[in-house]
């Protein structure tokens, strides 16, 4: 054994896959091309409900190069999928435009496309309803929402509380659909060799996935295999299987050839998953100071009619502050839409925006600072669950950021400040997220040169997660990271939770750390020898975990924005964003930063930019493409700025970190509305922030 | 996309007889035409690869004006020292459209002629009279924040894209075409039509006809000229509305008085849109923000807005009056 003068983790060090990726040798999913490998052209529905009568393959077929074409009624059948979405190609029902209905296989992907184009497909069309409103008949409670929360919760009286509040603010929200649009779309290369099927995906998760085509096709998860080396972004996208998945393993299977699928752009904006849109009522009931009596949160939002997702929005309120009477709540309705599912920080983000903007009316309803006022309403203790804090720093996080920003002497007057034809404003919010793990497993093995091979299913979808865990096992190895090699993006590596709910670090690192343990225990056992054949160690993280100490572990942060509106136009510009986050011990600086400042620019767009726009009459989303579908361009975020502030909290994991992907987006619309409203008077309760919103009301 | 011919003719004269084909099509930088294809939207069965025949150039004539090749990339349009210092306004829109990409490989006639990027023309899935003639317009009732407000018809509320073509029109440029009939001018906005009845004819362009060049007319005020375009986003975004607008003010004791002025919109009509009642009601009056507000009024008159796209109404006439404002602070 080596020893390292200085701790790998905490250092700047450049990812490990770096010169691989920009040198094009990291391979990525539709990259890999199998001998004999056919082309995969996905047809979708053109109609938003009722059902497939025919498919005329005839024109298609006598196409150069078309091998076949796939239809419910000769695809290969499927075990009873728990996710709708998956049943694919299994019957004639269409549950909305878009909807996978049959899929060309070609020698070429030009010859699928082009006769996926011609290919004739006969509906029954029934009338169609893809309008979520909050008066919806047919709105539900669902049994729980995402994550296994509770729909519903209640402490306190909350009705009389609000009734005898001498301050309220009761206002209403809404946050559109919006699309993950990961830079990388969606990929699978499916092949089935000796009853086995090997899928190259890009995918947030190898072991998730292969347990969910072995259930899909009856096999036992052994003869699965998933292999995601490197993914170009996901955001949630790619963290449960979607219908393309299973439509490659299915045609491969069909034709008895491998099959390459590409997801276009345009196909993500259907069938990969998007952020439902939401309507939220927030009614807040204050003292004079600004200290919360009660909180109410009410959200309603869509899901497909096949299957069930429920967005935890109002989740995070039930432990952001210290108001005694509070009631949070979720209704769904499901509509002809395509399927909602994960989109970064599911629940926080669109939750967050309402939560944060009543603060900031209750605010200027009150006449307290905004920063104050969130400290005065700081808890001693989880107010959902009552337990102790593992480390709650959004004081810190306020106050830190306030210095930074320049904050102290801020005019609270909206609408005052104008540098020519621009009105000028800045504005708050906090955030959250919680620090989940979830069990998983790792093996290390020392070779007889002094090198470590360190083997887990995790993924790196961008994140730096390689490079993260390079240095979690260096120091726990007690070498140096350059000894240390990472296998990972495989199924048949040690078992590995999801890159999601921003726990991937938390969650492997914890395995990885005591696989490193285990290894270094049993070099001590043969001397610090290695035998010729190397030594290895396992561990799994299951029982662990399973027995933390119970406590509320969450992330936090607190965004600070300068906005410039053109009084003639409308058009807002982000001048400044800053954000500085409590998330435990850093492992990588240098990819943290671009983890808050990602999530940051993601929070840009979403409160100015970003809404995919329902098309009620033909039902799917109509803006399917990046042109029309606007993200925030690099002109549109000229200085993002993220820091972090010291955090030592020894009730996380063995690192002492809190995950850090998701929380740079949860606060950052909120702060650029109440940046809006400090800016020009117009509190935008719809985002986007749209020139229109703004326009008829400024000065 | 449906597969293609494609040919590379030496002159302008074979480009022509290589598009008398029935299915043929001009390729410039192909942005927008690629796009196009690969959607389904174009289905040429021959393209005919007009970026070495149709000038490449630009060149001061004989007279003063200027003449721009038909496949000057627009990257090297907006960067030429002529066009800076004479047409900044054309500069500018140059520059506020699209990304440094796509202004690299796009040419001056592609530009002219590119599509609307109306959201139902662009998805073949769904009726629409442009694409699909008598098919029916469903953004009529459907989502047309971005659509026209002027000049449309019951069968068409689509805009054209062009930011370039906006300036162009302000300055009254010339067409140049080479057609089976031999060459003729078009004068800007003459070129492009209003939808009425046939949404799907974009332009007053005969089939086979091939723009050479773009003239830019000698016109002195333009000096002092500007492009200012309203957008979602800070970059690569199609204009919500724009204005192109160039003024010549005499500062007399009586205050500043519009002595000419040019000013065409974007991002409301089929057309790139010269506003002539505008023109009309500033030349000889006074340069004031009440006087520019008038004449904003006088030409938007004839808006017709649809529910999604009735702020585009005081956008365009704040727009006019603070760019307007803008150049007169600037003249003093």
């Amino acid at each position: 054994m080596t020893t390292t003068a200085a701790p790998a983790v905490g250092s700047a060090l450049p990812r490990v896959d770096g010169l691989d990726k920009v040198t094009g040798r990291a391979r990525y999913a539709f990259e890999h091309t199998p001998r004999d490998a056919l082309y995969a052209a996905p047809v979708q529905a053109t109609i938003a409900r009722g059902e497939v009568d025919r498919v005329d393959a005839t024109e298609a077929l006598r196409r150069p190069g078309v091998v076949a074409v796939v239809w419910h009624a000769n695809a290969p059948r499927l075990a009873p999928a728990d996710d709708a979405e998956l049943a694919v190609l299994q019957s004639p029902r269409v549950a909305y435009r878009g909807q996978y209905v049959a899929v060309v296989l070609a020698e070429t992907p030009h010859e699928a496309r082009e006769a996926a184009r011609l290919l004739h497909v006969e509906y029954t069309a029934e009338p169609h309803d893809v309008e979520l409103r909050a008066d919806h008949p047919k709105m539900y409670r669902p049994a729980q929402v995402n994550a296994g929360y509770a729909t519903d919760e209640e402490h306190g009286d909350p009705d009389a509380a609000l009734a005898a509040a001498p301050v309220v603010v009761d206002a209403t929200y809404t946050t559109p659909a919006e699309h993950n649009n990961p830079m990388e779309p969606h990929a699978t290369v499916a092949e089935w060799h000796s009853g086995g099927l090997v899928l190259h995906d890009s995918t947030q998760g190898a072991s998730a996935l292969r347990r969910t085509l072995a259930a899909l096709f009856g096999m036992p998860p052994e003869q699965v295999r998933v292999i995601a080396r490197h993914v170009g972004g996901g955001f949630g996208s790619k963290g449960r299987a979607h219908p393309h998945v299973v439509l490659a393993a299915l045609a491969a299977k069909q034709v008895g050839r491998p099959v390459k699928l590409a997801v276009t752009r345009q196909q993500m904006f259907a069938v990969t998953g998007y952020r439902t849109p939401t309507v939220q009522r927030v009614r807040l009931g204050a003292e004079p100071d600004g200290r919360l009596a009660a909180i109410v949160h009410e959200a309603f939002e869509q899901s497909s009619t096949i299957a069930e997702f429920a967005e935890q929005t109002t989740v995070p309120t039930r432990m952001m502050y210290a108001a005694p009477h509070r009631r949070t709540c979720h209704r769904l309705v499901r509509l002809d839409v395509p399927t909602p599912s994960w989109m970064r920080a599911p629940g926080e983000t669109p939750g967050m925006f309402a939560l944060e903007s009543a603060m900031d009316e209750l605010a200027a309803a009150c006449g307290v600072d905004p920063v104050e006022l969130r400290v005065r309403n700081e808890p001693a203790t989880d107010p959902a669950t009552g337990l102790p804090f593992s480390s709650r720093n959004l004081v810190a996080c306020l106050r830190e950021g306030a210095r930074r920003f320049g904050w102290a002497g801020r005019d609270p007057r909206p609408g005052v400040r104008r540098e020519g034809r621009l009105l000028v404003g800045t504005g708050v919010a906090a955030s959250t997220y919680p620090a989940y793990r979830a069990p998983s497993a790792a093996s290390v093995t020392a070779g007889p040169d002094g090198d470590f091979v360190v083997r887990i299913a995790a993924t790196d979808i961008g994140t730096g997660a390689r490079t993260a865990l390079t240095q979690i096992a260096a120091d726990a190895l007690g070498t140096a990271p350059g000894r240390v090699r990472l296998e990972i993006g495989d199924s048949d590596l040690p078992r590995a939770t999801v890159a999601g709910g921003s726990m991937g670090t938390a969650s492997w690192g914890t395995a990885v750390v005591r696989a490193c343990h285990a290894l270094v225990a049993e070099l001590d056992r043969h001397a610090g020898r290695v035998p010729a054949g190397g030594l290895t160690a396992e561990a799994d993280t299951g029982e662990e975990i399973r027995g933390q100490e119970k406590l509320a572990r969450h992330a936090f942060g607190a965004q600070f924005a300068e906005v410039a509106v053109d009084a003639d136009t409308g058009e807002t510009r982000v001048r400044r964003l800053l954000g500085v986050f409590a998330a435990g011990r850093i492992i990588n600086p240098v990819t943290a930063r671009s983890q808050f400042l990602g999530g940051m620019t993601m929070g840009l767009s979403m409160a100015l930019l970003e809404e995919s726009v329902m098309d009620r009459e033909f039902g799917d989303y109509l803006n399917h493409d990046l042109a029309q579908y606007h993200l925030a361009a690099h002109a549109d975020v000229p200085d993002v700025q993220a820091c972090w502030v010291a955090e030592d909290d020894p009730h996380l994991n063995p690192m002492g970190s809190k995950g850090i992907g998701e929380i740079g987006i949860v606060g950052t619309a909120a702060a650029i509305a109440n940046a809006v409203h400090h800016a020009t008077g117009v509190r935008v309760r719809d985002l986007p922030i749209r020139l229109e919103r703004l326009l008829e009301h400024l000065p | 996309m449906r597969p293609f011919t494609y040919v590379r003719p030496g002159d302008a004269a074979e480009a022509v007889a290589a598009a008398a084909a029935p299915d043929a099509a001009y390729l410039g930088g192909g942005t927008n035409l690629v796009d196009l294809m690969r959607l389904g939207v174009a289905t040429p069965g021959t393209l005919v690869d007009v970026t070495r025949v149709a000038g490449d150039e630009i060149e001061e004539l004989p007279g003063g004006e200027v003449r721009v090749g038909a496949a000057v990339r627009n990257a090297d349009l907006a960067g030429h020292p002529l066009i800076r210092r004479r047409y900044p306004m054309l500069a500018q829109a140059v520059v506020a459209g699209a990304s440094g990409q796509i202004r690299n490989m796009a040419t001056v006639a592609g530009n002219l002629l590119q599509r609307t990027r109306c959201p139902y023309f662009q998805d073949v899935t769904k009726p629409c009279n442009k694409r699909n003639p008598g098919s029916g317009c469903p953004a009529r009732d459907g989502e047309h924040r971005d659509l026209a407000v002027l000049g449309h018809s019951a069968a068409c509320v689509a805009t054209h894209p062009s930011d370039m073509a906006v300036a162009m029109a302000a300055l009254g440029a010339v067409v140049h075409v080479a057609g089976a009939d031999g060459p003729r001018a078009l004068p800007l906005p003459g070129l492009h039509r209003l939808p009425g009845d046939h949404p799907e004819r974009d332009t007053l362009l005969r089939p086979g006809d091939l723009i050479t060049a773009v003239d830019l007319p000698v016109l002195p005020m333009a000096a002092r000229s500007r492009y200012r375009k309203v957008r979602d986003r800070a970059s690569f975004a199609f204009a919500v509305v724009s204005v192109a607008a160039a003024l010549e003010v005499d500062h007399g004791s009586g205050g500043p008085v519009v002595r000419d002025c040019r000013l065409a919109l974007g991002g409301v009509a089929h057309t790139p849109w010269r506003a002539e009642a505008a023109e009309t009601a500033l030349r000889g009056g006074p340069a004031t923000e009440e006087a520019f507000a008038r004449a904003a009024g006088a030409e938007l008159a004839a808006a017709r807005p649809l529910p999604g796209n009735a702020f585009k109404v005081p956008l365009a006439r704040n727009l006019i009056v603070r760019t307007l404002a803008g150049l007169v602070e600037g003249s003093s």
